[in-house]
């Protein structure tokens, strides 16, 4: 079989993905297309980036037998990895790291990023922070209320926060008004989108930043089982934490991949961020061509979750292209599942989960229980729930 | 040939510019946006340019988000914009209409039901900010079977290549963004502008039009000096947010005026 070799040249994944932005933008994308194609395989660049994952961040991350859990739930063997363990508590420094040398080689002073959760702001926050450069962080002003700490934790780094009151004041916004501020500041400015969505290079550089974290999964499952996984599972916002642990399974067609999306208040209820599970039309949004939650008439609608990172209603255009050729299967959890899971894991392994992963983990635990006690289950668990304890605290009415 | 490039010819032979105002469709209220057309018309205007709502304005500035903010509160979209472009028809059949918007809603009813549908409307040009050559060649093939000219954005930033590459598929004029921003953004720099006008000139006959951070009635006749047209936006937008219902009419036509005064 040919191997995986997607996107093509000017960023397609089949219909998805390519290069929709204004004029003014285009020569910046082509000067990063060029830097990135010129940087990704060269040693000292490597060698660098290998360095920043293993001293700052803290790679490898390890992989978990979450075996309490495991027998709680019945059925599969539950593994997790721990991306919550790196510095900054989730994947999205992986990507933040690998752009920001980018930054430095192109010589931009200036950093900016579009943030939900907040976990990618604190990542880009702390890399500009140890490189010495400006950082400004666009936020909802939606998300700025729901992620109070990350917001001052991004303080604490030196970053300004913008909250972002246009739109539906989400994640989307602040990806609107990142690239607004991009095209007025090109020559000074590096944009580190933090999912893998935007224009091409972005969905496929953010996918190979990310996937040190499949990397990593295929030698350390073949050192603790001696064989691959049965099901990885991720959750889905933009989808780089799915992205980089499914990618470099692609070409194992026994291991089966499922992304898991926001059914919020339940895919029937209309509020929710789950475009390829409630089977969303085509449409073009941020850059990029991809299923997309929108009116008849071509308006973005309103997203539902109760992880502001997941809050999206497009998905990155690699995973529209997965779910076409029925690489990867897709599936919701609605805000309640996610809630029990977080819990669950809680209580039964000590480990407090990112809400946005929690999805991941309530699909995991749907699964298992399906499954056989030899049969394996990998999970991404993308990020740390420190984060999240406002949220999860108030839902549960007590005050902090 | 189209109404667009009429209008150029017929301006040329009496060494006129084109003024092209901007508005969104449904901004303020659905109801004045037609009226509005016409008071454009009547006050001097050449062409109109007229801005599809969208949720997600990638390229505009606060001026003219709010302008489709407002529009979208009154659910306006694609099947009014058509509309209010026929109801417009009904007594001016000589005004060239360019809609400007962004690919999204295009997509939504489909590439193909659009171009049907903005014929039988009788626009004249289509702008899609997000939709670079490489993206659209379909699209631009479907207008050009109905002759509707394709309008491309280009950029101080755009390199000599990108220029040809986007003169061969544009017809009608060619959109010379004159700032690094989005709209409304900040002011010209009108020797700067000049210089790039003056290399794509060498490359084309299409007309060249300037627009991106036309302020006021100054810079729109030094714009006009090196140009073929003039785009004002973000000005006339603002213009209409600060009127109200009762004098709405009678401030976009006195700017209009102005910005005509200054052009001639
Ligand atoms: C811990 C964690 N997981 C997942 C996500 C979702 O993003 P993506 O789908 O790009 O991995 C986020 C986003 O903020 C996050 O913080």
């Amino acid at each position: 079989m040919k191997p995986y070799d997607m996107p093509d040249e000017k960023g397609h994944f089949g219909q998805f993905g390519g290069v929709f932005v204004a004029e003014t933008l285009i020569e910046a994308l082509d000067e990063l297309r060029m830097t990135y194609e010129k940087y990704r395989h060269d040693p000292d660049f490597l060698k660098e980036l290998h360095y920043d994952l293993k001293h700052f961040v803290g790679r490898p991350s390890p992989i978990y037998h979450a075996k309490r859990w495991s027998d709680r739930v019945g059925g599969a063997q539950i593994y997790l990895k721990r991306e919550d363990l790196n510095h900054t508590g989730a994947h999205k420094v992986n990507n933040t790291v690998g752009q920001a040398l980018l930054a430095k080689r192109m010589g931009k002073p200036r950093i900016i990023a579009e943030t939900g959760a907040g976990q990618h702001g604190v990542a880009t926050a702390t890399i500009s922070a140890r490189l010495g450069l400006e950082c400004v962080v666009y936020m909802g002003a939606e998300d700025v209320k729901r992620q109070a700490p990350n917001v001052y934790r991004m303080k604490l780094l030196g970053a300004t926060v913008v909250p972002v009151e246009s739109g539906s004041k989400t994640l989307k916004d602040a990806l609107n008004e990142a690239m607004r501020d991009w095209v007025t500041n090109i020559s000074t400015t590096f944009y580190i989108i933090g999912t893998v969505a935007g224009p091409h290079p972005y969905p496929m550089m953010v996918r190979d930043f990310n996937s040190v974290v499949g990397v990593e999964c295929k030698s350390q499952m073949k050192e603790m089982l001696g064989r691959q996984p049965d099901v990885v599972v991720a959750c889905v916002g933009g989808g780089s934490n799915a992205m980089g642990i499914f990618y470099p399974y692609i070409d194992l067609p026994d291991v089966r991949l499922i992304g898991v999306e926001a059914a919020g208040h339940g895919i029937e209820t209309g509020k929710h961020a789950a475009p390829l599970t409630a089977n969303s039309p085509i449409g073009v949004l941020h850059g990029n061509r991809t299923y997309l939650m929108q009116n008849a008439e071509g308006q973005i609608i309103e997203t539902h979750s109760i992880s502001a990172g997941l809050d999206y209603p497009g998905v990155g255009p690699e995973h529209a292209w997965l779910k076409d050729i029925k690489r990867a299967e897709y599936v919701a959890v609605t805000d309640t599942e996610a809630l029990n899971a977080f819990h669950s894991l809680c209580l039964t392994e000590g480990i407090i989960p990112a809400l946005e992963t929690s999805h991941a983990l309530a699909h995991a635990e749907k699964l298992a229980k399906t499954m056989k006690p030899d049969q394996v289950i990998l999970v991404n668990l993308s990020g740390r729930g420190d984060k999240d304890i406002n949220t999860v605290a108030k839902i549960s009415n007590i005050s902090l | 040939m189209s109404r667009i490039a009429n209008t150029f010819k017929a301006l040329k032979e009496t060494h006129r510019k084109a003024l092209i105002p901007y508005i969104t469709a449904g901004d303020p209220h659905p109801d004045l946006t037609v009226s509005m057309m016409h008071a454009l018309v009547d006050s001097g205007a050449d062409m109109i340019e007229l801005g599809i709502p969208f949720s997600d304005p990638m390229a505009d500035g606060p001026t003219i988000q709010r302008a489709s903010e407002r529009a979208l509160a009154h659910h306006v979209g694609l099947s009014h914009v058509f509309k209010m472009v026929k109801a417009f028809r009904e007594k001016n059949t000589q005004t060239p209409i360019i809609l400007m918007g962004y690919a999204n809603p295009i997509e939504a009813i489909g590439a193909e039901a659009f171009v049907e549908r903005a014929k039988a409307a009788d626009v004249d040009g289509i702008i899609t900010v997000d939709y670079p050559p490489e993206e659209c060649m379909q699209f631009t093939k479907l207008l050009k079977e109905k002759n509707i000219d394709s309008i491309f954005l280009l950029s101080p930033t755009s390199e000599l290549d990108r220029v040809k590459l986007i003169i061969e598929q544009a017809s009608g004029f060619l959109y010379y963004v004159s700032l690094k921003g989005v709209t409304g953004a900040a002011n010209i720099d009108i020797e700067q502008v000049k210089s790039k006008v003056g290399i794509i000139r060498e490359l084309t006959d299409l007309p060249i039009g300037v627009g991106f951070g036309v302020r006021d009635a100054a810079t729109a006749k030094e714009v006009a000096k090196i140009s073929d047209a003039v785009v004002v936006g973000s000005r006339m937008v603002q213009e209409i947010e600060n009127s109200n219902k009762d004098n709405l009419i009678q401030n976009i036509s006195k700017l209009m005026k102005e910005l005509r005064e200054a052009v001639n």
